[in-house]
């Protein structure tokens, strides 16, 4: 149980998946302008994280490994994503209509993002369980929300900020992010007693 | 034979993957705290880059466009995989600080972004320039980014010392510093634009990105204007 505390709060503060490790920087900036695309975003992410790693984990860790096939990894993971994806938004229209209203739109985006096979491949190089990965996945999602959220509210206030026209807009983005993950920097060290 | 040349200026200056283009921000920001990353980084994107566009370009014609952002996709995976096992074989050193970045170049926007926007429309010859051209441009872009940060951040470049550590600014190898050096960066290739007379940037790049047509879709209607 400690164990589980630790590694969400590794990956959701110590480790942010945005802040701390640089993945999905696309969506960070891209999708962050309004609250609620943010969130739409994020929740899209932590959901296809979470199911990505419960249908990769199993085919690496019994398909892959068994028949030595374990430098497969990247091509497997990526296509396994792709199809996932695909499906979930199939499924999704057919049975689920309201939720694809809400998420239909980003998961198209989700294939190419960095952060959902980075947090496939992760779960194998730091040697976790099953039910560890998953923890790992759903933290790592509420991470890049929290991260994505914070941001959101971040860039309202930089849209009427007064700031030098040679940094308006990206420059500024980008700096306010530096100051954003600096605060995180903050968390460094608060896990560590977990494992 | 002016237009491979026009091709290589493109893609160091006029078309710079990272601070024009706005590709390939993960990487880019990651693996820049210190040189001898940034290069090792950028060299390994190069190859993919090359093999890829060499490989899709010889097979634009037989690619069907609805699935081709898969096909690219399983292209490119294979040929991370290829450059992954090398790196693993031969420079395990390098394969160590690179770690997870690795394998994501398969997602690296820079990538598949060529992939769709010029090998795909273009002969084998010209998508190969184009690769080699894009490649060092994203490599000298995070040379200069890794510089600069484990320079101020750590007071060594590529591992000598140039000044005692106790001036050295730690922020600056910190991820927070990749951002900040970064939004630097961009404002003052913005500033040189501006004076070249080009437009500056300001937005993220999406005009490359191989998802540009969604992105634009979850902006306009997630948001409240509906």
């Amino acid at each position: 149980m400690r164990m589980f505390i630790g590694i969400l709060i590794c990956s959701i503060l110590t480790e942010n998946f945005v802040l701390a490790k640089f993945l999905g920087i696309c969506p960070f900036l891209g999708v962050s302008k309004k609250l609620n695309t943010a969130a739409g975003m994020s929740i899209a992410v932590t959901f296809v994280m979470v199911l990505a790693t419960a249908v990769t984990y199993p085919l690496f860790a019994y398909l892959l490994v068994p028949n030595g096939l374990d430098y497969l990894q990247t091509l497997v993971f990526i296509l396994v994503i792709a199809a996932l994806v695909q499906l979930v938004e199939i499924i999704l229209k057919k049975f689920i209509p309201p939720l694809y209203e809400a998420l239909g739109i980003y998961l198209p985006l989700i294939t190419t993002n960095c952060a959902v096979l980075g947090v496939t491949i992760l779960n194998f190089t730091k040697e976790y369980t099953y039910a560890q990965s998953i923890v790992n996945s759903l933290g790592s999602g509420l991470g890049f929300m929290l991260a994505m959220i914070l941001f959101a509210g971040v860039r309202e206030r930089l849209d009427s900020c007064d700031c030098p026209k040679f940094l308006k807009g990206l420059p500024i983005t980008l700096i306010a992010a530096a100051i954003v993950s600096l605060s995180f920097t903050g968390f460094s060290g608060l896990a560590d007693r977990f494992f | 034979m002016s237009r491979p040349l026009n091709e290589i200026k493109k893609g160091f200056i006029l078309e710079n993957p990272v601070f024009r283009l706005m590709l390939g921000t993960c990487p880019s920001l990651a693996l820049t705290s210190s040189a001898s990353n940034a290069i090792g980084m950028g060299l390994a994107a190069t190859a993919v880059l090359i093999c890829s566009n060499l490989v899709i370009s010889l097979l634009r014609k037989l690619i069907p466009v609805k699935v081709r952002i898969p096909a690219y996709i399983t292209i490119i995976a294979g040929f991370v995989s290829v450059v992954q096992l090398i790196v693993k074989a031969y420079l395990p050193a390098l394969d160590a600080s690179l770690g997870i970045y690795l394998p994501l170049i398969t997602v690296n926007c820079i990538i598949l972004g060529r992939a769709e926007a010029f090998a795909a429309k273009n002969t084998p010859f010209i998508s190969v320039c184009d690769g080699l051209d894009m490649g060092i441009g994203f490599t000298a872009a995070l040379l200069i980014m890794g510089s600069i940060r484990e320079l101020i951040g750590a007071g060594t470049l590529f591992g000598n010392t140039v000044f005692p550590e106790s001036f050295a600014i730690s922020i600056f190898v910190l991820p927070a510093g990749g951002f900040f050096v970064y939004g630097l960066l961009i404002a003052l290739t913005n500033l040189l634009a501006e004076k070249a007379g080009k437009k500056p940037i300001t937005s993220l790049g999406c005009k490359g990105c191989p998802s540009k047509a969604f992105c634009k879709k979850a902006e306009c209607d997630g948001g409240d204007e509906k």
